[in-house]
């Protein structure tokens, strides 16, 4: 390939030259256009009169636009129950999930960092092994659990796998604790501080970084969850954005394209909206942790 | 004095850690404890689990062809699937490591797909590109192919189209090789170019021994990954056609939730977790042969 390797910058070389730019420009444009595609195609389509949909499916311009009828009909809902029911329990369950989850992946990761305490070193053997573990061998004993707790059918039960913190976002903000100094400690200690309150008043501050990165990502994951919504809930006065949309795409309970792309596209909408905000705590979160995002 | 130093430390650590330890125990012990005894009973959860020994093992791997299927389908995916992510992610990596212009951007447009992974919306599209009609379809035709059967219609290529999904939400395995690309210290190359090294020579040399550790790290983590994938399988394709797309967790569920053959799917949970951790161990008994690790400790991030 054209681009090579290292920063090297005082070593012009050749491919830097104007073709070997061109090209480079021609071909990361390309990729980038093959990568948003399917996303403008969905917005496309989702103002896009129903007819047209499939007649023209490869054009990203629609020759009538149905932009009101779509997101309306969409957003009315189905089986009675609007679309904003549906997009209020996913905020419910995401914020209420990531708010509860980060807390205690916050303090998980100061224990496992700031205090020298027994065991500490296999249970967080146990934080990464969770990592492992697919999630489906819960499901089942789960759901038999939340059952006979009376919490199927409920926000709560979408909520409570996150709400106790997790592997990766433990791992993140305990990363990012061994990167600052522990003279923080030691000075604050001589200033009569308490663990406790060094923690609140010292790392709570100074981890704003890592926090707002595992708050965004918590937020994503349990926004677009849609495994765990499926098995926990039946009542569609319950269901969250995912599940809505399922019920969208089933043929027989519902047969309005147009609805069905301007929701997904709305479903979209605050994960696109944290990520044009939030790029750089993202990035930075995936490269410190070397962890899938 | 010391000890109750000791003792205050250990309080105040279980104390930081109970939110998680409740959950593990919740959330990870007992459900794993649950399941495994599931695994040995029929039940259907309206009866008491009745205790059947291996039977449920037994009838997988002897009787139940759509078993043997999900699990063929599921090994095609992953090998379809995690070397062509890692391989695309490396090679994007490697072009975006340069000093240009507009890099961020293209950055951008590469990552934003993988934030949108298991994005139910995104399985709707996918369903509407490759399916009939679709735009793949429609853009073959006007090219001059013509095609009888879609991509995700047709039972040898409809999991290759999954894959390629995932291959699509390459972005943050690019920021990882991204990362640690720009970690390995410039004076390498720099020596290696003034012994004449070249740009082809240089990257598998030193650049990508260098990966390896990170490479070893997102494939076990890809790998898991991939053999748990659901949501594609069951909204871009229910499974179909001819079973040909029948992911091992779409069986699982499809068990569980409409046999209500709670014990048997278990089971089948159990098997998943045995294969993976085979996978890892394999991978993890062939580092040797092909990890670099320029010192002990880190795996592919310095802290």
């Amino acid at each position: 390939m054209t681009a090579k390797g290292m920063p090297a910058p005082r070593i012009v070389s050749k491919s830097k030259g104007l073709p070997g730019s061109m090209l480079f420009h021609a071909v990361c444009l390309a990729l980038g256009f093959l990568m948003v595609y399917p996303l403008l195609w969905l917005l496309a389509s989702s103002m896009k009169n129903g007819s047209e949909i499939f007649t023209t499916a490869l054009s990203l311009w629609p020759k009538t636009w149905a932009v009101f009828e779509n997101y309306s009909s969409g957003w009315r809902g189905i089986g009675g129950v609007g679309f904003e029911t549906f997009m209020l329990n996913s905020l419910i369950v995401s914020v209420v999930g990531t708010v509860l989850g980060v807390a205690s992946s916050l303090m998980a990761a100061y224990a496992f960092t700031r205090i020298k305490f027994r065991l500490s070193g296999f249970w967080f053997a146990c934080v990464m092994a969770t990592l492992m573990i697919p999630g489906q061998v819960m499901v089942v004993p789960q759901y038999i659990i939340f059952r006979a707790l009376g919490i199927i059918n409920t926000l709560v039960s979408l909520a409570a796998p996150w709400m106790f913190g997790s592997a990766f976002f433990i791992f993140l903000i305990a990363q990012f604790f061994r990167g600052l100094p522990i003279e923080l400690d030691e000075a604050a200690e001589m200033d009569g501080c308490g663990k406790i309150s060094t923690l609140i008043l010292i790392y709570l501050p100074l981890s704003a970084p890592a926090a707002a990165t595992s708050c965004i990502f918590s937020f994503y994951w349990i926004w677009q969850d849609f495994f765990q919504p499926l098995i926990f809930i039946n009542d569609p006065k319950k269901f969250t954005v995912p599940l809505a949309l399922n019920l969208y795409t089933d043929p027989n309970s519902y047969s309005n394209y147009g609805g069905l792309f301007a929701m997904s596209v709305v479903s979209l909408l605050p994960v696109v909206l944290f990520f044009i905000l939030f790029q750089k705590h993202l990035v930075e979160g995936i490269a410190t942790t070397g962890l899938k995002g | 004095m010391k000890k109750s130093l000791r003792g205050y430390r250990n309080g105040l650590g279980y104390l930081m850690l109970a939110p998680w330890l409740a959950g593990f125990v919740l959330m990870y012990l007992l459900p794993m404890i649950a399941s495994l005894f599931l695994s040995f009973t029929n039940f259907n959860m309206l009866s008491a689990p009745k205790f059947i020994g291996f039977d449920n093992y037994a009838r997988m791997f002897g009787q139940d062809k759509s078993f043997w299927k999900a699990l063929g389908v599921t090994f095609t995916y992953v090998f379809a699937l995690v070397p062509a992510r890692l391989a695309f992610a490396l090679a994007v990596a490697m072009l975006l490591n340069s000093k240009r212009k507009g890099l961020a951007l293209y950055r951008t447009f590469y990552y934003m797909p993988s934030i949108l992974s298991g994005s139910i919306a995104v399985s709707i599209v996918w369903k509407q590109i490759f399916g009939s009609g679709g735009v793949l379809m429609t853009l073959l035709n006007q090219l001059g192919i013509h095609q009888k059967i879609s991509m995700l219609g047709n039972p040898d290529t409809a999991v290759y189209s999954l894959a390629l999904l995932g291959i699509w939400q390459f972005g943050s395995s690019m920021l990882i090789f991204l990362s640690a690309i720009k970690q390995i210290p410039a004076s390498l190359h720099e020596s290696a170019k003034i012994d004449g090294a070249r740009a082809g020579s240089r990257f598998f040399k030193i650049t990508l021994p260098m990966l390896t550790p990170t490479i070893f790290f997102n494939l076990i983590l890809q790998i898991i990954n991939a053999f748990r994938a659901f949501t594609e399988s069951y909204v871009v394709t229910d499974g179909g056609p001819l079973d040909s797309t029948l992911f091992y967790v779409l069986y699982l569920y499809r068990r569980a939730f409409n046999y209500f053959d709670m014990g048997y799917s278990s089971a089948m949970a159990w098997v998943l977790v045995i294969i993976i951790a085979l996978f890892t161990a394999v991978i993890f008994k062939t580092q040797n042969n092909w990890v670099y690790y320029e010192s002990k400790g880190g795996i592919g991030h310095d802290s």
